[in-house]
């Protein structure tokens, strides 16, 4: 057979893959995401949490460009108006909507301001979680799947080094890489990102293995498409709906626990820049003056996570194949 | 079925060797250097000197992992930098009050939890559901610290019903003899200890129950919804058997299933939540005292504690693990 | 006086955002004691629903509706208050389904899963209701029953467990047996085992039988009486001969006509029903099988098909039936008689000789 033979022949076997893979597509991908966008259209829960999510992220966006005060400008002091360490923080007032803080700051502005630095803190987290997870995982998943024995036991040890991970309760797993990093923001960002890498490993691994059995990679295998070429462009792309709903249910338990760790002293040292796991940490001794401090900071926690949560559940639902007709 | 139990616990030694040498390298990347982690970070450049010669912390690092090592399998993990004791010691005190508070939480996450979920799944689409699901979601998204904080003010500091810290009031005079407070009063017939040390218990156990509870319910509730939806219920129907057989006997008996993993795999995030509570509530447990040691950057403790936490995890993954053997048939080791 | 009679029997399934689906739409049938009686039809057709509502087992839900009566004995079952319907399943009425290995507890042994239903009705305990759940495995050919009562259904094969399942049915010697599509699931050889052994039983005990099916074969095999269902009503009712020989509902023809023969000629073609189940008109607007009927006629539209006695145990809902001379096609008969084939190549013919035949009984 000659080279050209050889290329024309190759060329006919990857068209054939294509339709394979686009009827497919057609079937599942178009077909999948449509259904699942009215679904959710139609569920309140779903709803609910898109608009809280909607909210969130205008007012991380575009808040801080309209506030009406800086978020570290300590006016209070300097007006005379707070003096906490005599328990005097004023309220909520015509000028300042959620009265002052500790250190004499509008409430309202670092309120605002700190939406776009929890929203950092979440997303970038995830972010990490997702990336460093997917990798191993995925890896882990492609080689037990597709490759042999050797892919076999390079999947035994990405899942020990995994299993390591998963040895320590998250929030011990988050503080031990803390102490290593010492305190601050991208710290916590880096530690709340590694604890969350166990969950998308395990996803993309587990997705990736059922997938290698599927008839159409096996289908693709024996055309004689290259595995890896089978992992990238068909495998990947149909693991993405759980990851998606995993990472919006993740992002939800970021920001808790990103607020877990400033209060445990290991958030950003500069108290000055808002974030509202900080806020609320260092709201606590001030409970007893304006118990209100630290309930505005819990509540946005509490209602932002509730949104994704909320919306994450509901994509599940939405995304769940055994529901599909 | 004992093959299988030694099979399994041979398969944590690899486990547990990757992760004292992690630990190891963890101790050795800390800021400052394996001095500041023994001596805190205000020792004097005499006394760094002095400890690198005494302990040989300039030798090779493999010789350095064979004595942590050693140190590790004689149990000795060192000195708090903040109290001067043993390790090993502070854990020992420490932990009975964390076991105490884990289990509170626990009952009571099962308590109400399981009945609510059945509930739930029974009455599809009524109030109680709706109720529960929402209630479910919501737990998991408020922090524990926050609630802690929040019941200590309403229960304890408002309405003076329960205490606001510590494990028990200072004034009985309790005589310890497991440092299981509630325990011990009940050994020694203090009965006014006992109960004081289980008031002391409500509110902390409250706070760290609501993402155990939160997760319970939502896991029963699914899993009692697809077992009702089975054959063998119709089956059970068809027999004409009571309503309390058919619950018992049929649903609940499988439905609790992955609930049981799930209450499992639940103790980690006890663990957790301990260490917000307990600092809250003063509670004197080794979650209370592992946040004190990342404050004051207590090292050892931090790096000792962790230790013994990871193992203590990983057992009670493996127990899990086995019990579920025990109970599904299905899965049974023959 | 009939054991079960049931009349107008009705099932409705709303729910919110689909369609209202009747399952079942007046269907009536009646069982006399010790009868074998088959409920025969294809899938969808609602034989299993009917089943369910007789012995009480649908949701209860807002969304199911049923009415009609199901007179047991005197009592109707379909009104009847949930502690006496409790009382009355399993010990004057017993089911078999059609999956043995999701109808058994998986984690209950198989010994319990009998006890306890003779603990439920006959009182039993203890040692004594593990004797007698062994001779009741044993009854039904489970070889080395002792050992079977700790096993799990797991451990069983699928022939064992449905008779498992059957013994746990006649465990409380009930009046009436249901068994919906009971070998369905199962290997060809075991059906015909366990088909024997329900004859078997029912023969011993005098139990009634209604055998829930859409094989004929089965049909053929066991049922004295058979009433065909199609969209949730029965379209005929005859004992098992003459619904054998002389069908004279269009579907029943149809039904045994599609019934691949071993001494059919090579090359002979199947005769499938044309069209499918979808191809249906609810019945308040005329008969529901008129859109695949090759004997249709304009008065099948408009109204439902009147119910036409012919005898007390024969009926069918048909205004333009199979005329009684002209069987089902056999291949004896093909030459001679005008064989209405469910094909359409002798349409036109059936046609003009039936209708002389439907004006006829109109008038009558």
């Amino acid at each position: 057979m000659s080279m050209t033979e050889r290329a024309r022949r190759k060329a006919e076997k990857l068209d054939r893959l294509g339709e394979l893979a686009a009827a497919r597509d057609d079937e599942r991908g178009v077909s999948l995401w449509q259904e699942a966008f009215r679904r959710l259209r139609r569920n309140p829960a779903a709803i609910v949490g898109a608009v809280i999510l909607g909210i969130f992220l205008v007012v991380a966006v575009l808040g801080p460009f309209f506030v009406p005060y800086g978020p570290t400008d300590t006016i209070g002091i300097r007006e005379g108006l707070v003096k906490s360490g005599q328990g005097i923080i004023p309220g909520p007032s015509a000028d300042h909507w959620l009265g002052f803080d500790h250190q004499g700051r509008d409430e309202f502005s670092r309120l605002v301001v700190g939406a776009r630095q929890t929203l950092l803190v979440g997303v970038v987290s995830t972010l990490i979680g997702l990336a460093v997870g997917a990798v191993i995982g995925g890896v882990a998943g492609a080689a037990a799947g597709l490759g042999g024995r050797w892919g076999r036991w390079v999947d035994g040890i990405l899942m020990r080094v995994i299993d390591m991970m998963l040895a320590l309760p998250s929030l011990l797993l988050a503080v031990s890489i803390a102490a290593l990093l010492g305190a601050g923001l991208d710290t916590v960002m880096i530690a709340v990102g590694l604890v969350s890498v166990p969950v998308f490993a395990r996803l993309l691994r587990g997705s990736m293995i059922a997938q290698s059995n599927s008839d159409y990679v096996l289908a693709a295998i024996s055309l004689g498409v290259r595995r890896s070429k089978v992992a990238l462009s068909h495998v990947l792309p149909n693991s993405l709906a759980p990851v998606i709903v995993q990472a919006t249910l993740t992002l939800a338990t970021a920001i808790i626990e990103a607020a877990a760790l400033s209060f445990l002293g290991l958030g950003n040292p500069d108290t000055a820049v808002p974030e509202w796991g900080v806020m609320l940490a260092d709201a606590q001794p001030y409970l007893g003056i304006r118990p209100a401090l630290a309930i505005y900071p819990a509540v946005a926690i509490i209602v932002t996570a509730l949104g994704f949560t909320l919306l994450g559940e509901a994509m599940r639902e939405a995304l769940d194949p055994k529901l599909r007709k | 079925m004992f093959r299988f139990i030694v099979r399994r616990l041979l398969q944590l030694v690899p486990a547990l060797f990757g992760l004292s040498v992690l630990l190891f390298i963890w101790l050795h990347k800390l800021p400052g250097g394996p001095e500041s982690a023994i001596l805190g970070e205000r020792a004097t450049p005499e006394m760094r000197a002095a400890i690198r010669e005494n302990l040989g912390l300039d030798e090779p690092i493999l010789v350095q992992y064979g004595r942590f090592m050693r140190r590790l399998i004689r149990l000795d993990l060192g000195t708090s930098i903040s109290t001067k004791r043993e390790v090993t010691t502070e854990f020992l005190e420490r932990f009975p009050g964390t076991v105490e508070l884990a289990l509170t939480a626990m009952l009571i996450a099962v308590a109400l939890g399981i009945p609510l979920g059945y509930l739930a799944a029974r009455r599809r689409g009524r109030f109680l559901d709706h109720v529960s699901v929402a209630g479910s979601l919501i737990g998991v998204c408020v922090p524990v610290f926050f609630l802690a904080y929040v019941l200590k003010a309403i229960f304890a500091e408002h309405l003076h019903l329960f205490p606001s810290s510590g494990r028990q009031d200072p004034t009985i005079n309790a005589t310890r003899v497991t440092n299981f407070f509630v325990l011990d009063g009940l050994l020694t017939r203090e009965w006014d200890a006992a109960a004081d040390a289980l008031w002391h218990l409500v509110l902390p156990g409250l706070a760290l129950a609501s993402i155990p509870l939160a997760v319970i319910v939502r896991i029963t509730r699914a899993s009692v919804l697809e077992v009702l939806g089975e054959d063998y219920i119709r089956t059970a129907e068809a027999k004409g058997l009571t309503e309390r057989v058919v619950r018992n006997r049929h649903v609940l008996r499988n439905a609790m299933l992955p609930v049981s993993t799930t209450i499992g795999l639940l103790t980690g995030g006890l663990l957790s939540g301990a260490v917000l509570t307990e600092t809250v509530f003063a509670f004197s447990g080794i979650g209370a005292f592992v946040a004190d040691s990342i404050s004051h950057r207590d090292y050892p403790v931090l790096m000792g504690f962790i230790m013994i936490i990871a193992v203590i995890f990983v057992l009670v993954n493996l127990i899990v693990d086995i019990s579920y053997s025990l109970i599904d048939p299905r899965v049974r080791v023959r | 006086m009939a054991l079960l009679e049931v009349e107008e029997l009705s099932v409705t399934f709303r729910q919110r955002g689909r369609r209202t689906v009747r399952a079942v739409d007046g269907v009536s049938f009646s069982v006399d004691a010790g009868e074998v009686v088959g409920l025969v039809g294809e899938s969808g057709c609602g034989k299993s629903v009917t089943s369910l509502a007789i012995m009480g087992l649908l949701p209860r839900q807002a969304g199911v509706t049923v009415e009609g009566r199901a007179d047991f004995d005197g009592t109707d079952l379909l009104r009847v208050d949930r502690r006496t319907m409790r009382d009355i399943r399993g010990r004057d009425i017993a089911m078999i389904f059609q999956d043995p290995l999701s109808s058994l507890n998986p984690v209950l042994p198989i010994g319990r899963q009998v006890t306890e239903v003779l603990a439920r009705h006959r009182g039993l305990s203890g040692e004594a209701a593990r004797r007698e759940a062994a001779e009741l495995l044993d009854r039904v050919g489970i070889p080395d029953p002792t050992r079977r009562l700790r096993e799990y259904p797991h451990q069983l094969s699928g022939g064992m467990r449905q008779r498992a399942l059957i013994a746990i049915a006649v465990a409380c010697r009930p009046r009436l047996l249901i068994a919906d599509e009971p070998t369905t699931a199962l290997d060809v050889t075991i059906q015909a085992q366990i088909l024997e052994l329900l004859k078997e039983l029912v023969r011993d005990s005098g139990t009634a039988l209604i055998m829930i099916t859409h094989d004929l074969g089965v049909v053929a095999g066991m049922c004295d009486t058979v009433n065909v269902l199609y969209a949730g009503r029965v379209v005929e009712t005859a004992r098992r001969r003459p619904l054998f020989t002389e069908p004279r509902h269009p579907y029943t023809v149809g039904l045994l006509n599609s019934i691949p023969r071993l001494d059919g000629g090579r090359g002979e073609r199947l005769s499938p029903i044309p069209g499918s189940v979808r191809d249906v008109l609810p019945w308040a607007d005329g008969c529901a099988f008129a859109p695949r009927c090759s004997r249709q006629v304009p008065s099948c539209v408009g109204g439902p098909p009147a119910l036409v006695l012919t005898h007390t145990d024969r009926s069918y809902r048909c205004v333009n039936p199979v005329p009684p001379a002209a069987g089902p096609a056999t291949p004896a008969d093909s030459g001679t008689a005008p064989a209405p084939t469910a094909g359409g190549s002798a349409a036109g013919e059936t046609r003009t000789t039936a209708v002389p035949a439907a004006r006829e009984e109109e008038s009558a």
